[in-house]
């Protein structure tokens, strides 16, 4: 039960730039989404890009800075920009976080799973709409 | 220089218009031959000195005992590596910087370590020592040390039968893979000298193999850091002496042609 939830992905429609619905029922927390923005492991985001993490020394500059990111981009292109950054910039190397097709030799401890489940998604989403100020 | 230029235009461009910035994507390409840098010069001072000064070097003590066993001799042919040859100052002189090299019996090329297992087993018929073994590791430091300063060939460039394995090193190099659907080239060729979460993305070279990582408090060869990198892009790894690893070696080796040996090399 809980490994067949793990591999369905939940349907999302994508209108232009952007998925307007939530993936899930559940509003997103900004609280966890920052735990999960800043956690190397889970999020992985900080690998790239550097953001509000005062706690946190190791950030990375291959990636814009993510302060102000919910200033420039509304909730629906949020959550497009995580769930696939390749529907937005083809060639990107930020990864798709919410897909499982399309991939070439993913590690078996991985396969058929998304780097971040439909609440995660929901919860990054609802703290970068908290960065309103510009770096 | 094109590079840097690129580079500041794009941190420019991405304040107003961040989805038009080439660099940080599909920007795939060699890294020009007079900007190619070991992972030497990212390194602090005091592991450059390290590396530099062999009685500080860790990875001295895998050269001392590598030396040992040339001298020794067994298997059942009774034979040491110095029984057939010699001085190894002469005749391993230059081996390491023409590896990956073609072998006429596997009609592929094969890396350093597996031509000194095949001697092992074929020469002194004794059994194979395993990968990442501190035995296979410490003959490879001690012939690796014999060309140390001396430029890699270009042999792949030279023996027209690798060109078939280099340019599968290099689609294995290009291609997307793992969950994180990153390839090699988009961190070491395209992102090299940035920071991925504080640390420097190197460009990659093969230059210092077998090294002594500090993080590994051990030494390990080019095999198990490219394992690493896989682990991290988090895509299934290859058995260690899978011909996908050597073919990636090569495609490394062609890289980074005529950049100087530093084996055995140190790394953070
Ligand atoms: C492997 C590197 C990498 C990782 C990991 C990564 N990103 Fe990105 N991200 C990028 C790059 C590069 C861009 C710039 C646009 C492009 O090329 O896609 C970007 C763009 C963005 C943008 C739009 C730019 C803006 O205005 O702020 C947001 C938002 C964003 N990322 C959020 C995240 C979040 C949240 C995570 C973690 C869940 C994450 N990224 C993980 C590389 C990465
Ligand atoms: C009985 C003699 C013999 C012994 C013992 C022997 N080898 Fe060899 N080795 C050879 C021969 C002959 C070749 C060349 C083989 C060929 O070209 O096919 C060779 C080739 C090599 C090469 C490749 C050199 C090159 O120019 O490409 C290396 C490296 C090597 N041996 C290392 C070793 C090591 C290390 C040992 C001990 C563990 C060892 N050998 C023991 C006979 C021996
Ligand atoms: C996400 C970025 C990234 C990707 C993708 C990546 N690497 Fe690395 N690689 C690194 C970093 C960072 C290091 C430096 C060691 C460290 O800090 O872990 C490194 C180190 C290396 C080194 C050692 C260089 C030295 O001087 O010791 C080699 C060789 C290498 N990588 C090859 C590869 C190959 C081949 C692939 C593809 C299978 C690959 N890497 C994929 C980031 C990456």
């Amino acid at each position: 039960m809980a490994a067949e939830a793990q591999n369905a992905l939940t349907d999302y429609k994508v209108v232009d730039d952007a998925i307007p619905a939530p993936l899930t029922d559940r509003k997103g927390d900004p609280e966890a989404g920052r735990a999960i923005v800043a956690n190397r492991q889970v999020g992985l985001c900080l690998l790239c890009h550097t953001g509000p993490f005062p706690e946190e020394r190791f950030q990375g500059d291959l990636a814009p800075d993510l302060r102000g990111a919910g200033g420039r981009w509304n909730e629906g292109q949020l959550r497009l920009r995580i769930v696939d950054s390749s529907r937005i910039v083809k060639d990107t190397i930020m990864p798709s976080f919410y897909r499982i097709d399309g991939f070439h030799r993913v590690a078996p401890a991985f396969r058929g799973k998304p780097i971040l489940s439909a609440q995660q998604i929901e919860d990054v989403v609802a703290f970068l709409q908290t960065l309103k100020d510009q770096p | 220089m094109t590079r840097s230029i690129a580079r500041g235009l794009c941190a420019a461009a991405a304040v107003a218009l961040i989805l038009s910035c080439p660099i940080r994507s599909g920007d795939a390409g060699n890294i020009p031959l007079d900007q190619r840098r070991s992972s030497y010069e990212l390194m602090s001072p005091p592991t450059r000195a390290m590396q530099d000064d062999d009685t500080a070097n860790p990875g001295t003590l895998w050269v001392l005992d590598g030396e040992a066993l040339w001298q020794r001799e067994s298997g059942a042919a009774g034979q040491a590596c110095a029984g057939c040859h010699g001085d190894a100052a002469q005749s391993m002189k230059g081996v390491a910087a023409r590896y990956p090299a073609f072998d006429a019996s596997s009609g592929r090329p094969i890396d350093l370590e597996q031509r000194i297992v095949d001697c092992r087993v074929e020469r002194q018929r004794a059994p194979a020592p395993a990968r990442e073994s501190k035995e296979l590791l410490a003959l490879t430091a001690f012939v690796a040390r014999q060309s140390r300063g001396m430029a890699i060939e270009d042999v792949a460039g030279k023996d027209e039968r690798l060109r078939p394995f280099l340019e599968s090193g290099r689609a294995a190099f290009e291609q997307r893979q793992g969950q994180l659907n990153l390839s090699c080239a988009n961190c070491h060729d395209d992102n090299w000298g940035r920071s991925l979460a504080g640390n420097a993305v190197p460009q990659g070279h093969p230059t210092g193999y077998p090294i002594y990582r500090l993080e590994w408090q051990g030494m390990g060869s080019l095999q198990r850091r490219l394992r690493n990198c896989m682990i991290g892009m988090r895509a299934e790894t290859y058995a260690y002496g899978s011909p996908e690893y050597v073919d990636l070696q090569l495609y490394l080796a062609w890289r980074a042609r005529g950049m100087p040996v530093e084996a055995p090399g140190v790394r953070p």
